[in-house]
């Protein structure tokens, strides 16, 4: 067995006991710490698949910013109370198990049938050029700015959507920003409106906090 | 995998400096324990009730806003390293303008945030 062989199995099992860790534990954060181990174990396999961009992105972005979300969604709501509501629903035990059954044999009847071998990826053996190989920061980039420029550019309307989103969403002054779009819905419905009222109060109110 | 020894031996050498950091300090230093010290060290403030205490959403959006800036900035890498190639190859500046595109667009959005008073912390 190669070296690159044990590296994939050593991430893969690291990734496994990781995500039933994050799966077992009670307390959130301790799950948030397992998601980020998952993460940078993810970031291992990349590395051993030759894909050493993504694996980069895999932590800056993943573990790095996205787990900051995270944990601050954690912190934000308080979770206590949903840890026991979650232990109420006795079904959803009985329902994972065959579900999770299914999944395992859905991913492996799909491995079975599809024939369709990977593009072939140059080993590190066979390959003196790191720039040349499939995942590598140039042949990425060279065909974002070349073949994929749409998807691109597009990407950064994408971002600015979830710029002015968020804004909208958690702004300080969002009583008067519910109102505007409640006026442009023209809600005729008295409830709806004073609920959303209420709402918009709230969220100031929290704010303020 | 060769490639990779100097990220291992950065791993290593991080490691190894912590711990033998935190065993020097616990073999040669010396333990003179007050109150003060002994208290769980949070930002330099006092540690009194729970942690378990809900956060202004201020704090959730610069979080979010930074996720959005931080992928701004990950496309600039590729686009820095394949720069100089691209041009040369494409012989017009097509990949300089496609880039201040993108980051033209999201200017807006930081501006647009800028004038909404998000960096105003205190009103």
């Amino acid at each position: 067995m190669e070296f690159t062989h044990v590296l994939f199995l050593a991430f893969a099992a690291l990734a496994v006991v990781a995500a039933f860790n994050i799966i077992l534990q009670r307390n959130p954060i301790y799950c948030a710490i397992g998601l980020i181990v998952v993460l940078c174990a993810l970031a291992g396999l990349f590395l051993t698949l030759h894909a050493q961009f993504i694996a980069a992105i895999q932590i800056i972005v993943y573990a790095g910013a996205i787990m900051v979300l995270f944990v601050f969604v954690i912190m934000l709501l308080n979770v206590r109370e949903e840890e026991s509501k979650t232990d109420r629903q006795k079904i959803l035990k009985v329902i994972a198990v065959p579900l999770f059954l299914a999944l395992l044999a859905e991913v492996f009847v799909v491995i079975r049938l599809v024939n369709n071998s990977p593009p072939a990826i140059a080993s590190a053996a066979d390959n003196t050029n790191p720039a040349a190989s499939l995942g590598s920061v140039e042949s990425i980039a060279t065909a974002m700015f070349t073949t994929y420029v749409l998807p691109f550019e597009a990407t950064s309307v994408l971002i600015l959507m979830a710029i002015v989103g968020a804004m909208l969403l958690a702004r300080k002054n969002s009583k008067d920003d519910f109102e505007r779009i409640e006026q442009a819905l023209t809600l005729e419905n008295d409830e709806t409106e004073q609920a959303m009222q209420a709402d918009a109060e709230k969220s100031k109110e929290e704010v303020a906090a | 995998m060769k490639e990779y020894l100097p990220i291992l031996i950065v791993f290593i050498f991080v490691t190894g400096f912590a711990v033998t950091n935190i065993i020097a300090s616990h073999l040669i230093g010396r333990r003179k324990n007050t109150r003060a010290k002994l208290m769980p060290y949070e930002c330099g403030m006092d540690p009194v009730g729970s942690a378990h205490q809900r956060f202004s959403v201020k704090f959730y959006l610069v979080a979010m806003l930074f996720i959005l800036f931080d992928i701004e900035a990950i496309f600039l890498v590729p686009w820095a390293v394949v720069f100089r190639e691209l041009i040369q190859r494409l012989s017009r500046p097509f990949v300089f303008i496609e880039m201040m595109l993108f980051i033209g667009v999201l200017l807006v959005g930081y501006v647009y945030v800028w004038k909404k008073g998000l960096f105003e912390w205190n009103s």
